[in-house]
């Protein structure tokens, strides 16, 4: 075991699984992290238009299965604390 | 006859197709079969040697496509076995001068004479890459457990969905067993959930590797290396059979010696 290794615990195969994952979902569709939060601003707005949601919250994620990439969007909606008018 | 025309390609240079290309022919041709190899790699030609062919080039690829032979003329017949041929690039030309219909005209006309048509990509994306993948009826793509070369595979893979290619199958070259059981090299497990493509070979790091080359003997044609069986097993398995897969991560008694020796 190297020094390093003792360091921070894990091996370099795993870092580089780990590495590999996130760069390869990046590769295959072209969607670079800042452009990951350019898109979550836009939903964000978007979708405040209609309903009241908690933009802090909002998570947006790209996953995989097989050779497939999926955009997966978790967005919290606030509670109605509708006030009606008078 | 009807030939199948298998391309070797990477993306990443230097992770074993020609050595892939050159034992998996060896491995068809001991077994009876009629293979022609085409090097793909125009302008930086290495096949030749790989296979110990090299004194005996006259045409190459680009005479060929222009004209100036015969197709049978630029086969060069292997010296060890019968059924086993060669068609060289050209080492003073640039890829241009051979474009992806020059290539399936080339296959179409060679299906009719072999078993077996294998095309040694060039590295890259770009003109000899697709050249390369034009005519072919399967696709390897052979990497190796390691970062930029897994990444550059997926790169392929994904350029191969979009041509709408028959799915590749995963050569995984170079694996070096002890390093996996360290946690310090991508296991194949790894690297299938990466690439998410069916595994065809797992060939072992190997010394005798750059043995054979330098005496241009591919390895496939000896019976004692590992490496030399796992190619040979590709073989089989682009032959339909069903072969397991060598054990490359149980350890040999020296492993084990040395780790009750607390040496690992």
């Amino acid at each position: 075991m190297g020094f390093f290794e003792r360091l921070t615990g894990k091996k370099s195969a795993r870092s580089a699984k780990e590495r590999l994952q996130l760069v390869l979902i990046h590769d295959r569709t072209d969607l670079t992290p800042t452009a990951l939060d350019t898109l979550k601003d836009d939903l964000i707005a978007v979708i405040s238009r209609h309903v009241e949601i908690d933009p802090a919250n909002v998570r947006i994620d790209l996953t995989r299965e097989g050779r497939e990439q999926r955009l997966v969007a978790d967005i919290p909606l606030r509670p109605t604390t509708r006030r009606r008018a008078n | 006859m009807t030939g199948t025309v298998v391309t070797i390609t990477s993306g990443k240079g230097g992770v074993g197709k020609t050595t892939a290309v050159a034992n998996i022919a060896v491995a068809l041709a001991s077994e009876g079969q009629k293979v022609v190899c085409i090097d793909g790699d125009i302008g930086l030609r290495n096949l030749d040697v790989i296979m110990g062919l090299e004194n005996r080039i006259v045409y190459d690829i680009v005479d060929v496509v222009e004209g100036r032979c015969r197709t049978r003329q630029a086969m060069i017949r292997d010296k060890r076995l019968p059924e086993l041929f060669l068609i060289p690039a050209a080492q003073t030309r640039d890829k241009n001068a051979v474009s992806p219909s020059d290539m399936v005209r080339l296959c179409d006309e060679l299906r009719g004479e072999v078993d077996w048509i294998l095309i040694d990509s060039p590295a890259g994306i770009e003109r000899g890459f697709r050249n390369a993948v034009a005519p072919a009826d399967r696709v390897l793509i052979v990497t190796n457990p390691e970062m930029s070369a897994v990444r550059d595979a997926d790169r392929v893979i994904g350029l191969l969905e979009a041509e709408e290619k028959p799915a590749p199958s995963l050569i995984i070259n170079r694996l070096n067993p002890s390093m996996v059981r360290r946690g310090d090299m991508l296991s194949v497990d790894d690297v299938y959930d990466l690439l998410r493509i069916d595994v065809i070979g797992i060939v072992p790091e190997d010394e005798n590797v750059i043995v054979a080359s330098n005496r241009g003997t591919p390895l496939a044609l000896d019976g004692k290396s590992k490496a030399g069986q796992a190619f040979r097993n590709i073989a089989r398995r682009l032959n339909g059979e069903q072969v397991p897969f060598i054990d490359l991560e149980s350890q040999s008694l020296w492993d084990r010696l040395a780790r009750l020796a607390g040496r690992k």
